[in-house]
């Protein structure tokens, strides 16, 4: 099967980054290779045939078996052309590191940001990289691996505010 | 006459003290304006004109916990939200009651997670567990009738023990 023209133009563009692409019911998935994030994702951005100005999500997968055990999905939207794009680039266990696309498009900033809180991959360049629902001092892994187990380690059960006899009621 | 007796020729009622407090505690229930998740649209739906949570004097929601005297914890208590109830709970002036509404403020419900609180019993005294996924408003009249039948036993000037432990 031929390739979608937008993988086509990716391929020609970055033919060491580009690994496989997939359309699935008109849904166009590209898999990059990880260090071409920033380059591929600047000009699916900029190049006025692709104008995707927005992002949509910046989610992740755990593939537990896997040899790149994460997969870090990406999907833009070109509100002018109406159309679609996913991306996704595998990492490793060892070396769950991007860079983070929040120069290209602010508003990947919060997504990663929840990528890393829940699943551990971090972002290089991120201007403000923390946890964004688990607590700043949170330190019992990345919850949404599949190694993490379901009720977690506890910390659900643990409440430090309370001090020593204010449980109890006086009247 | 006796006690609680009500003289309809004279026009006398007799009672006691602590009876008549307890009176005016159970009429005058203000709860804290507070909802966690869809059991607060239940809450919601209590108060307003079909329902009408006015009638057993517990219909004034206020929006400090400082002028309240119940709080209904309507929802899922993540852990994260635990201590911010816990001070707003610090913050309600005594005599205070809480109601656990609905089964995830009881015991987590289906929710076996990280971050969800099994019940906000756990970290504040509850008097009143209302089940339902979510309750119907007539469940949590129930719960608030009943609380009502519990104030009623409550001692005002002889310390009693834990409310909680109180039975109706």
């Amino acid at each position: 099967m031929a390739l979608h023209p937008t993988a086509e133009k990716i391929q020609g563009k970055f033919p060491e980054a580009f690994v496989s692409s997939k359309e699935w019911r008109g849904d166009l998935a590209v898999m990059i290779k990880k260090e071409a994030i920033v380059p591929v994702c600047r000009f699916l951005h900029d190049d006025a045939e692709m104008n995707f100005d927005y992002i949509v999500h910046v989610s992740s997968v755990d593939y537990p078996e896997d040899a790149e055990r994460f997969e870090v999905v990406y999907e833009f939207y070109s509100i002018r052309r109406r159309r679609r794009i996913r991306i996704k680039a595998r990492v490793t266990e060892e070396d769950c590191v991007l860079d983070s696309v929040t120069g290209i498009w602010k508003g990947a900033d919060f997504m990663e940001r929840e990528v890393f809180d829940m699943m551990g991959i971090r972002f290089n360049n991120h201007p403000d990289h923390r946890r964004i629902l688990m607590p700043d001092e949170y330190d019992e892994g990345y919850p949404l691996r599949k190694d993490f187990p379901l009720a977690g380690k506890g910390w659900r059960d643990t409440f430090e505010f309370i001090t020593e006899g204010s449980h109890k009621k006086t009247t | 006459m006796g006690v609680g007796a009500f003289d309809g020729e004279v026009g006398l009622v007799t009672t006691t003290i602590e009876q008549a407090v307890n009176w005016a505690r159970k009429g005058s229930l203000w709860p804290l304006t507070f909802g966690l998740a869809c059991c607060a649209i239940e809450m919601i739906a209590a108060v307003s004109s079909r329902y009408d949570m006015d009638r057993y004097g517990a219909g004034v929601f206020r929006a400090s916990p400082r002028q309240s005297d119940l709080m209904i914890v309507a929802g899922t208590v993540c852990r994260r939200m635990a201590p911010v109830i816990r001070k707003i709970y610090d913050q309600m002036p005594e005599p205070k009651y809480v109601i656990s509404m609905g089964s995830c403020a009881t015991s987590g419900n289906i929710y076996n997670s990280y971050a969800v609180v099994q019940g906000v019993d756990r970290f504040v005294p509850v008097d009143i567990y209302v089940p339902g996924c979510p309750p119907t408003p007539e469940a949590l009249f129930d719960g608030i009738l009943k609380l009502q039948q519990k104030i009623m036993k409550q001692r005002v000037f002889i310390k009693s023990p834990i409310l909680g432990a109180t039975k109706i």
